[in-house]
């Protein structure tokens, strides 16, 4: 099977060895080995339930968070293991940053969400310009830079969600782990979460979740599909969209599955 | 979409390119008849049927207007993938070549009918052979093309020099008929041009043949039978 390969020139921001991933007894990864190269969008698509979510969370310690998850195997960012027992998950999530499919603003001022992240590690005396930068970033600040102490559960779905996504930048991750992130939002709303994947693109490494072919075909870089737990195929988006190699991922994309 | 939905969407859409393919066969085999009856209207010097010929063109033309709209609207509305896409955006590019598989039909039709009214080349050397490895060329790629037989295809593809080869020893042959004789001079440039336009047929039919083989295989073939230019694999590929 064609597979993305960067380590040889040390481009990988992300590599995992053989991951596993049990809830009880229910297998639900099943040994992936795959790189996800820096700045560039991946996009991990397949049928619900194949462990698309669960992958991701791999990819920044958010298994932990479930307790009936027991992952094995490794996940190298930066050469370090990030299972490994000295590594703190909550510093692997500062810079591993997550973005869920239903945005998920704190009850508080749109100026107090973006800001809760740089008050937890820390308080960073230029706050205020961390709090712009991150909403520029996130393409909201034109739209919000006169009401920063309204509630953020006033804004609309779309700005609810970019918002989230300035929250996630405002602790400068490197990668940005995204499942869904606009499947909960109108066409205009999600338009506009992937011109923004696009521009973040310059400066971050991005990891997409979506059931939405189209979205991953006009995003993503590389494209993984997994089927029950397994990699089947992962390779340059074009490639996996125009002509995929396995009858399996042919069937997935043209919407054959089944 | 449940994977039930999903399943039903592309039942129906297996039956829109089903559809599609019907059409673009019916076109093809259009084509095919016209060359045929336009080969025959040469050789039995028939100046009516080289007519009926020409005028039935239209038909042509206008299955590929209605091929072309289909698939513009197929691409909008289902936003095909991977082999579906490449069948879709072949189906175009196929029907263009049918149609001027056609027109070529219409060229040697006009031979025909100058054919009929000048005095006979005596000896018309490897033309009968031209005509029927060409023709054979566009059977085969149009039978390659509604078996997805990427075998075929590529024979096809390997045929095409064959042809070019006699396009030559027709063309030496009328030059030696026009000196012998004089008054065949008409009848052999209408020769050269039969061959010419047969020639052209070959190369629309090796088109065929490579696009067969890119939506069997997705590689892209060009010019040279069975030849492979660049194919599609990325591996370990990290620039874009
Ligand atoms: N917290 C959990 N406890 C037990 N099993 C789980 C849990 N989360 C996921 N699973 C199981 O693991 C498998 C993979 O689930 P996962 O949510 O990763 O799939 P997915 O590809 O993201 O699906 P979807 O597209 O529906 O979001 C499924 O069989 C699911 O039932
Ligand atoms: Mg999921």
């Amino acid at each position: 099977m064609p597979t993305i390969r960067v380590s040889a020139n040390g481009e990988a921001a992300l590599e995992t060895r053989d991951v596993r991933v049990r809830y009880g007894n229910n297998e639900a990864i099943k040994g992936i080995t795959m790189e996800i190269p820096r700045k560039r969008v991946v996009a991990l698509i397949g049928p619900s339930g194949c462990g698309k979510s669960t992958l991701l969370r791999c990819f920044n310690r958010m298994n932990d968070l479930v307790p009936s998850a027991a992952v094995t195997g490794e996940v190298l960012f930066h050469g370090e293991n990030l299972y490994a027992d000295h590594v703190d998950p909550v510093e692997v999530r500062r810079r591993i940053g997550m973005v869920f499919q239903k945005p998920n603003p704190f009850p508080k001022s749109i100026y107090d969400n973006v800001a809760f992240g740089p008050r937890l590690y820390g308080r960073p005396p230029d706050l205020d310009d961390i709090v712009e930068r991150s909403l520029r970033q996130a393409a909201l600040w034109d739209e919000v830079k006169d009401r920063m102490n309204d509630n953020a559960l006033g804004l609309s779905g779309g700005q609810q969600q970019r918002l989230c996504i300035a929250r996630a930048l405002a602790v400068t991750p490197e990668i940005l782990l995204m499942d869904e992130p606009a499947s909960a939002l109108d066409p205009i709303a999600s338009a506009k979460i992937e011109e923004l994947i696009q521009q973040l693109v310059e400066h971050y490494t991005i990891v997409i979740v979506t059931h939405n072919m189209q979205q991953a075909a006009r995003v993503s870089h590389y494209t993984a599909y997994l089927y029950i737990g397994e990699l089947i195929e992962y390779d340059d988006t074009n490639t996996i969209f125009t002509a995929p190699h396995e009858k399996h991922t042919e069937d997935y994309v043209t919407g054959r599955f089944g | 979409m449940s994977p039930a939905d999903s399943a039903r969407a592309s039942r129906h859409f297996d039956q829109e390119l089903q559809e599609l393919r019907e059409l673009l066969l019916r076109m093809a085999s259009r084509a095919e008849e016209q060359v045929r009856n336009a080969l025959a209207a040469v050789k039995q010097r028939d100046a009516q049927a080289a007519q009926r010929s020409i005028d039935r063109d239209g038909e042509i033309d206008a299955l590929e207007l209605e091929i072309e709209e289909r698939t513009i609207n197929l691409l909008a509305r289902r936003q095909p993938m991977a082999g579906d896409l490449r069948t879709l955006v072949m189906t175009l590019k196929i029907s263009t070549d049918i149609e001027r598989v056609g027109d070529h039909a219409v060229n040697i039709a006009q031979c025909a009918k100058r054919l009929a009214e000048a005095l006979p080349v005596p000896d018309v050397g490897d033309l009968d052979r031209m005509a029927e490895v060409s023709t054979g060329m566009l059977r085969d790629a149009i039978a390659a093309f509604i078996d997805r037989d990427a075998e075929l295809a590529r024979d096809v593809c390997q045929r095409d020099d064959q042809v070019d080869r006699y396009n030559d020893s027709v063309f030496r042959g009328m030059l030696s008929e026009m000196t012998r004789y004089p008054g065949a001079i008409v009848a052999a440039l209408q020769m050269m041009l039969v061959a010419r336009n047969l020639e052209r047929i070959a190369d629309l039919a090796t088109n065929l043949g490579e696009d067969v083989i890119y939506i069997v295989e997705a590689r892209t073939v060009k010019h040279h039978a069975g030849e492979v230019v660049s194919d599609v694999e990325t591996e370990g590929e990290f620039d874009q």
